[in-house]
């Protein structure tokens, strides 16, 4: 069996106003648009995307948060209805999607082997969560892979940034090498934003983009700095970065997804692919793109 | 008819009461406690529920279930190996859509919510399913906003007491919580559940201590250094306590009673009785404002602040600067006036002061609340504080004038509503102007022209 591979690593955010700004026929709310700036980077990314074979797409989200270890849906077919109890009147999305338990199972017991803290989520009544949704329907709206999702586990919250880290840095080395084991080619999906203050009143419509900008200069300031970092393969320096950047932009990468899809790269040096920017609700969304794919055996 | 919460619960959120109490004798415990709570409701003559629930955070403002039959199945996001909680609940979709009303009157972001499919958190579920089973009296479900601070926390309070005594609801507010809430981080056995630190079984001690003794206004105040002790920082805070605390006028005497405190996972699990019948603790320090009105950061769309704060608490006319010219006395200190007027002119040594009504200087809100929302519908407000916030603002114009309240020589009384508010509005003179002796004219008229109860015409001498 030929190995398995990572043929590209994303940061895919995932606010519901895209899918809702999107009108997917899933979603029961209607909009006239909005964030088109983010959509349309989406839209780059599917483009960039669009000849790379790949078997499985895996993503870690931060709106599916455990406190008792990372877990891993250990369901293949989940049916049902996902509705986002933040923003409820945009994203009430019908959801039928495949996960793929083999190659769960596989990182789990990876993880596991290497003494982290995991659980396997094998109840059919579980709901997906809508960060997971998003992000999986923005990059690949046709639903026509099977996923491997990932809880965020909040060690931040109970311990550090640093310990937080450690362990997602683990957790991406083990991804790593049971995708490699697995000889499955993998697209990986960190499904966070970056800068994440949000505003707390919104608009009528919502969609209305008069009244969409970063919540404040410092945010953006961040947003930029590490974007600037990804464009130019300074991964480790984000790494070294995160402890601040949590803390004074509030990061949603405060849930791991973005460190542990650079450990899972190998801490790349290589440069990202930018396709997209916006703000929503006041929050910082870059559509990132490591196209592991192209960069051959020098890596 | 009067409205009043007649019971006040703590209780945990963790599903293991639920799905699983026969596995720990600390949750067995736990569900009896849950199921004497459920008996103290029901020989009660409570006809509503109110839960606040940590484990349903919001970013836009507080959002209120008002689905009347909201339906699922409830699996954790931890524990889901223990099981599915299918729900069906019965809400109070009119109480729900009149606090979200109440709420915005009082200045803060609110919206209700009804959709199918909704996930109703698992703090509720697990709370409804073991106080109020098979629906035998409604229920309402208020969020946790992520950003709230103390004073939105109790400005949501007090408006959930404005619907609770315009509807005459008999209430029994729950605050769905760990005490600590530090869990295992690794699955562990039932048996080897615990408090995960002695830490923090000493701060949850602690604080079961004050509320046995119904020191409730004092846990709200401890609240912040609670949060920093023994709290993990998830998506909310300890805010809990300022809601419950509030709901009870910031009462310290309460009669409470812990039935449980055990360990769910190494969180704090306790399920605690608070009575309204007084048992004469009583001491309290108050270290933050009583806020009536929320006038914080909620504007934060608008670059312009031409329409900002006064057009969403209270509707009304446009204000105006105040007219300036000879002999006119005008003050930032005092509300603006709602026409082409100055707040007072000097006349040789008597100063004459327009009508002064009760809103505040810079946000223009209105101490005990608006006696109508932005639709005309009628509220709950409180004339005391109403009354007392025109004195004040009497007060400061007359010392802008470089007099002061002692020199009010005769003045002329407005109210909107006779009947209701003489007496109030009789006391808080009694307590103020009273003992300086001014002349009094009081007269009902039939509206102000802002949502006011109270006016005053002044004539003081410099």
């Amino acid at each position: 069996m030929a190995k398995g591979s990572i043929v590209a690593g994303c940061l895919a955010p995932h606010p519901p106003h895209l899918v809702y700004a999107e009108n997917p026929e899933q979603n029961e709310p209607v909009s006239e648009g909005g964030w088109e700036q983010l959509r349309w980077g989406y839209e780059r990314l599917r483009e960039s995307l669009k000849d790379v074979d790949y078997d499985v797409i895996v993503v870690l989200s931060p709106h599916w948060q455990t406190y008792v270890g990372t877990h891993f849906i250990g369901v293949e077919k989940c049916v049902s209805k996902s509705v986002d109890p933040v923003f409820p009147n945009l994203f009430r999305f019908n959801y039928d999607l495949t996960i793929d338990v083999e190659l769960a199972r596989a990182i789990h017991d990876q993880a596991k082997s290497e003494g982290m803290s995991v659980k396997m989520m094998e109840n059919p009544d579980f709901r997906v969560d809508y960060g997971t949704i998003v992000s999986c329907q923005m990059v690949r709206p046709e639903w026509d892979k099977p996923i491997v999702s990932i809880s965020s586990n909040r060690s931040l919250s109970y311990y550090s940034v640093e310990v937080m880290q450690e362990m997602m840095m683990e957790l991406g080395r083990s991804t790593a090498k049971a995708i490699e084991a697995s000889g499955k080619k993998c697209l990986l999906l960190a499904s966070n934003s970056l800068s994440h203050r949000h505003f707390v009143t919104e608009t009528k419509p919502p969609e209305d983009m008069s009244k969409e900008h970063i919540a404040s200069h410092a945010m953006h300031l961040w947003d930029m700095r590490i974007i600037e970092m990804m464009r130019q393969g300074k991964s480790q320096q984000i790494i070294d970065e995160m402890p601040e950047f949590c803390d004074q932009a509030i990061a949603e990468a405060d849930g791991g997804a973005l460190t542990w899809l650079l450990s899972a790269l190998d801490v790349p040096k290589q440069p990202a692919t930018l396709h997209g920017y916006g703000t929503i609700i006041g929050t910082g969304n870059a559509i990132m793109e490591w196209p592991c794919h192209s960069w051959g055996d020098e890596s | 008819m009067s409205g009043e919460v007649i019971k006040s619960l703590i209780v945990p959120a963790h599903p293991h009461p639920v799905l699983c109490p026969e596995k720990n004798e600390g949750w067995q415990r736990v569900r009896d406690a849950y199921d004497e709570a459920r008996r103290q409701i029901e020989e009660s003559d409570a006809d509503l529920i109110i839960v606040y629930s940590t484990l349903w955070p919001s970013v836009i403002g507080h959002q209120i279930q008002a689905d009347p039959n909201p339906k699922w199945v409830m699996v954790d996001a931890d524990f889901h190996d223990l099981g599915s909680i299918h729900y069906s609940l019965r809400i109070d979709s009119e109480f729900a859509h009149a606090w979200n009303e109440a709420n915005i009157a009082r200045g803060l972001e609110s919206r209700t919510v009804a959709y199918d499919g909704f996930p109703v958190d698992v703090g509720s579920v697990v709370a409804l399913e073991l106080l109020n089973p098979n629906n035998r009296i409604p229920a309402v479900i208020c969020s946790t906003n992520v950003y709230s601070n103390r004073a939105e926390t109790t400005v949501l309070a007090k408006a959930c007491q404005d619907v609770i005594k315009a509807q005459g609801k008999k209430v029994v507010a729950v605050s769905v919580m760990s005490l600590s809430n530090r869990m295992f981080t690794e699955a562990i056995e039932p048996h080897e559940d615990r408090i995960h630190s002695l830490k923090d079984d000493e701060w949850n001690q602690k604080i079961l201590e004050f509320l046995s003794e119904g020191r409730l206004e004092d846990i709200g105040q401890l609240s912040r250094t609670i949060h920093d002790q023994i709290r993990v920082k998830k998506v909310v805070t300890f805010k809990p306590m300022w809601w419950l605390s509030a709901m009870n006028d910031n009462r310290n005497d309460l009669t409470g009673k812990v039935l449980a405190y055990e360990a769910i996972h190494g969180a704090g699990a306790a399920v605690v009785v608070l009575d309204p019948e007084s048992n004469g603790t009583g001491d309290k320090e108050y270290d933050e404002d009583d806020v009536d009105f929320y006038g914080g950061d909620r504007h934060v769309l608008d670059s312009s602040s031409e329409d900002e704060p006064q057009s969403s608490i209270n509707s009304g006319p446009k204000l105006h600067e105040p007219v300036e010219g000879k002999n006119t006395v005008n003050t930032s200190k005092a509300p603006k006036p709602v026409g082409a007027y100055p707040h007072a002119r000097r006349e040789g040594d008597l100063l004459y002061l327009s009508g002064v009504g009760p809103r505040q200087p810079g946000d223009n809100s209105i101490p005990g609340g608006p006696i109508k929302d932005s639709a005309g519908n009628p509220l709950n407000y409180d004339i005391k504080a109403q009354t007392k916030a025109v004195v004040d603002n009497i007060s400061r114009i007359l010392e802008e004038a470089g007099s002061s309240l002692d020199k009010v020589i005769d003045v002329t009384s407005f109210l909107v509503d006779m009947d209701r508010d003489f007496s109030g509005y009789n006391e808080v003179w009694a307590q103020t102007l009273g003992k300086v002796g001014p002349t009094r004219t009081t007269l009902a008229i039939r509206a102000l022209p802002t949502p006011i109860a109270v006016e005053m015409k002044v004539i003081a001498k410099v």
